[in-house]
């Protein structure tokens, strides 16, 4: 864990909303230095603390008009291994996202797709053949929001 | 505004690294340096690309815990969504409001720095939200695959 610093705040809801800025950017209006603030991204940096840097894209746009979030529920613990399952599930490109989670469900999955049918398709070919799966429960994703945190 | 696969192509490996070098990105594209960043220009500009955004790791922050919390609301008032979207924006710990058609009407993502931390915020903040009928929870173990890519 990386010890924590007054710039972290700042320079961590910046970069939330906008992760191309530049030190002077972020500086913004604030009477914060450019180049300390440059030197505390470097070592947010180094720390890991900045996970990844993600493109939003338009989705309905591009033609993906429908994300759904689906909890999975592992049928033969033990007989399959979690990283069998893992990879495998990883490899299937519309999931977006997968988060080995404690709970009524084992994996939560964020899945994209051009339509409902293309939906169908993906959870009966794809999800449904994995290794391992058991119980599936889906909701369709209508709004989301991203929070800047607590800093 | 019309995609096409030039866009596509390009779109693709900026999905993939949006840091990677323009001419790098114009090269695997298959795309003159100039028609790369002009088409990038112009998908920002119509906003099929709105942005990028950082994803932080809370963890190495110091927020051990992250809890998924799905709630079902009492639907028979018809405020309740509206109130406890409010409600839950003023809670600093909600890194994600989520609103779904389904079992779950919404989920909060909460993080916190240990699990007393995290039982203090459940009872004082999430637990005083409000036209809550029912909660379940999932605990975050491990994050297998993050990046959010569009199968392209």
């Amino acid at each position: 864990m990386i010890k924590p610093h007054p710039l972290d705040g700042p320079i961590l809801r910046g970069l939330q909303a906008d992760a191309t800025q530049s030190a002077k950017a972020l500086a913004g209006d604030t009477n914060l230095s450019p180049p300390a603030i440059l030197r505390r991204m470097k070592k947010l940096e180094e720390a890991g603390a900045i996970r990844t840097r993600r493109v939003v894209l338009d989705r309905e746009a591009l033609g993906f008009g429908v994300t759904v979030f689906l909890g999975v529920k592992l049928a033969t613990k033990g007989r399959v291994s979690l990283d069998d399952f893992e990879r495998a599930v990883a490899a299937i490109s519309e999931v977006q996202t997968v988060q080995h989670v404690l709970g009524v469900y084992d994996y939560r999955l964020r899945v994209v797709a051009r339509d409902i049918s293309d939906f169908e398709r993906v959870l009966r070919r794809r999800i449904m053949t994995l290794p391992g799966v058991g119980q599936v429960d889906a909701n369709v994703l209508l709004s989301e929001e991203r929070r800047p945190g607590p800093l | 505004m019309r995609i096409d696969e030039t866009d596509l192509r390009i779109l693709r490996r900026y999905q993939a690294d949006p840091a990677m070098a323009m001419a790098e990105m114009a090269e695997q594209a298959g795309v003159t340096l100039a028609t790369c960043w002009r088409r990038l220009e112009r998908m920002r500009a119509s906003g099929v690309i709105r942005g990028v955004q950082a994803v932080i790791d809370w963890r190495r922050l110091g927020w051990e815990v992250e809890v998924s919390l799905r709630f079902t609301l009492d639907k028979t008032n018809p405020r309740a969504f509206d109130d406890f979207l409010e409600a839950a924006r003023e809670v600093p710990e909600v890194i994600e409001i989520q609103t779904f058609l389904g079992r779950v009407d919404v989920r909060l993502n909460v993080i916190a720095r240990d699990m007393a931390h995290y039982q203090q915020i459940y009872r004082e903040r999430i637990l005083t939200l409000p036209h809550i009928a029912d909660i379940e929870a999932l605990m975050h173990v491990a994050v297998i695959k993050d990046q959010e890519i569009l199968p392209l």
